[in-house]
């Protein structure tokens, strides 16, 4: 979270909208533990990471998704109990749950 | 200030917090902000459901821990009052360095300390001047297994040792723990246990007395010898004791069974 926050500080600065991308939970093995932090703005710029680059695409959709109102804040979960599994699912095998938030507080 | 300019003030002064959001529930999004010794900022939409879960976050931010909780629209934690309500499941950020144990002495009862401090979250450094006896096969389960004397291990460590850290003195040894004990009371750790009979603390006592170790104010810091009064026989109960002891002067209990005394279990 700490790597976050100096981009976080500029894009406020210009305004920017942002969302806050947050893993909060894992199944099996996860590359990144509970906590691991992303965020990204309205222009679709991106700091930190939710995982060994294997979601963090998926994660943008989600969260511009969430800044143009076509989804709720919410946890979203990859990896194999997903439908999706194969197109964003975790090489290493395991589930992570991503809970994504507007920073606007 | 907003919650977010104060918890990444509080990131960057590495002062211990606990970013704490509803993931899932009525509220989704709401945030609750926690550190030792100031106001909680911020809520999750209930202040019970705020007072029990800052509470919670103060035991998280002592382990280092991150993870989700579940509760009942007011603070409810036990099965039977969660059972027929919705739950609000919240996350847990915590950011804290884990707090450190350094245990000085390779013995026996060290390698059960080790894994009862592991499971409470503990970084697990032990500590002995024997080589053969300081080995990462002995310790696998230990952080950091350091071949040293205890000076120049508090030299190199002990002004980064808070309220929040251990130190176990295990050795048994006069020549060891003497400098050990010194070593620790001039730092600031919460906690200072140093095993022995009764015999044996009473002849440490007078060592240290010897070396110009003899404040009232210093030997209160001492737990000697280490541990609870629970009859703990083997080293994994002796190292129950001294982690219920290591909670207890934590949290300012005597440490009477649930069953004697009255009033919240949590307060």
């Amino acid at each position: 979270m700490k790597e976050l926050l100096t981009d976080i500080d500029r894009w406020q600065r210009d305004a920017k909208r942002i969302v806050l991308a947050r893993v909060v939970d894992i199944e099996g093995s996860g590359p990144r533990d509970p906590g691991a932090a992303m965020a990204v703005n309205e222009d679709g710029e991106v700091v930190g990471s939710v995982s060994g680059g294997c979601v963090e695409g998926a994660v943008v959709t989600e969260a511009l998704a969430l800044l143009a109102g076509e989804r709720q804040p919410g946890v979203v979960t990859f990896g194999y109990s997903d439908d999706e599994a194969f197109a964003v699912g975790l090489t290493c095998g395991g589930t992570i749950h991503v809970f994504l938030q507007p920073l606007d507080w | 200030m907003s919650i977010y300019e104060t918890f990444s003030v509080r990131l960057r002064e590495r002062t211990p917090v606990a970013l704490i959001t509803v993931i899932d529930g009525p509220r989704v999004g709401a945030n609750l902000l926690v550190s030792p010794r100031l106001d909680p900022l911020g809520s999750l939409g209930n202040p019970e459901l705020d007072r029990i879960v800052a509470r919670d976050a103060l035991g998280e931010i002592e382990a280092g821990r991150t993870g989700v909780r579940h509760y009942g629209p007011e603070g409810q934690t036990t099965p039977e009052d969660l059972e027929d309500s919705p739950t609000v499941k919240v996350f847990i950020n915590s950011f804290a360095p884990p707090p450190t144990m350094l245990i000085f002495g390779a013995v026996d009862f060290t390698s059960a300390l080790a894994n009862a401090a592991k499971l409470l979250g503990y970084h697990v450094v032990v500590c002995d001047a024997r080589e053969i006896f300081a080995t990462r096969r002995r310790f696998p389960m230990a952080d950091e297994v350091l071949v040293s004397w205890p000076g120049p291990l508090f030299e190199q460590r002990g002004a980064s040792l808070t309220s929040r850290d251990a130190v176990c003195i295990l050795t048994h040894d006069p020549k060891f723990d003497v400098p050990a004990v010194a070593g620790a009371l001039r730092t600031r750790v919460g906690y200072i246990g140093v095993m022995g009979s009764r015999k044996t603390n009473a002849k440490r006592l007078e060592r240290l007395a010897e070396v110009g170790i003899s404040d009232p104010n210093d030997l209160a810091r001492l737990m000697s010898p280490i541990g609870l009064d629970i009859g703990a026989r083997t080293p994994e109960e002796t190292a129950v004791s001294i982690c219920g002891e290591i909670i207890a002067r934590r949290t300012g209990r005597n440490a009477p069974s649930l069953r004697d005394s009255s009033g919240p279990i949590h307060r």
